[in-house]
């Protein structure tokens, strides 16, 4: 049995990318909370991963050498709608914005679980310990 | 693994930050230097924020600091050392009260920086230890 990468982690990879991108979209918002004109963005995770799961690796491999190919989500940034219109054109709710970090990072640290749950319950069937 | 961009966003938020309130200190201290021409005045200093693009690395920089525009204070005390022919000094156009306000949101846009970057640094030590 091929046993690649995607068979030990599943969709927990992409998934973990995604939470990271999301952090760095987040944390673009964090810094520009003050800049005039700024408009705030976020990735819908929903709908990327479920983009992800439609796109199946497309490499073909001649070899059972070869790597299959990083996985490029390009998950499309949008725009947040503002709760209330401010005066210079900023669509940056800090509060909103830190809950929703909390929030991401939280869900990044799950899906790290869940893989350090995998990494570990493969190396107890590897030692059998 | 929160790339090591969220570091850049979140450090250059935080010099932002500390960019105004470096004006803002600027600013209070100079409150109330007066003097007995117009162009010699301090002017309050604020900067110019920017956002950069996805590819710059999606951080905040700051553009220039720019002088206001609001013209400086004329006060008639013809006993003032500085004073001109007509008995006129020159006060800053320093407002105490917005310099308040400002050091207060600069303040805690810089303290939402560095939780940002906390938060990001014990997440990518958790990934480092994966499996440990």
């Amino acid at each position: 049995m091929a046993f690649t990468t995607d068979l030990i982690y599943g969709n927990l990879a992409p998934a973990l990318k995604v939470h990271g991108e999301r952090l760095g979209v987040l944390s673009s918002n964090l810094a520009n909370a003050d800049t005039p004109g700024y408009k705030a963005r976020d990735i819908d995770f929903r709908a990327v991963l479920n983009g992800a799961q439609v796109k199946a690796p497309t490499l073909r491999t001649t070899s059972a050498l070869h790597q299959r190919g990083q996985f490029d989500l390009g998950s499309p940034r949008l725009w947040q709608v503002p709760a209330q219109p401010s005066a210079d054109g900023n669509t940056v709710d800090t509060p909103l914005e830190q809950a929703r970090f909390a929030e991401a990072s939280l869900r990044y640290e799950a899906t790290l679980r869940f893989v350090d749950g995998r990494v570990r319950g493969l190396l107890t069937a590897i030692t059998g310990q | 693994m929160p790339g090591f961009g969220i570091f850049h966003i979140a450090g250059s938020g935080m010099l932002a930050q500390s960019v105004r309130l470096n004006s803002v200190s600027s600013n209070l201290a100079n409150a109330d230097v007066v003097a007995g021409r117009e162009d010699e005045v301090y002017k309050a200093k604020s900067p110019l924020f920017k956002a950069e693009s996805q590819a710059q690395g999606g951080g905040v920089q700051v553009l220039e600091v720019k002088e206001s525009e609001v013209p400086a204070e004329k006060r008639y005390q013809p006993g003032h050392p500085l004073a001109d022919a007509q008995g006129y000094v020159y006060a800053p156009n320093v407002n105490a009260v917005e310099e308040m306000a400002n050091m207060i949101s600069a303040a805690r846009s810089y303290q939402s920086n560095v939780e940002v970057v906390n938060t990001a640094k014990s997440l990518m030590l958790r990934t480092i230890n994966m499996g440990r």
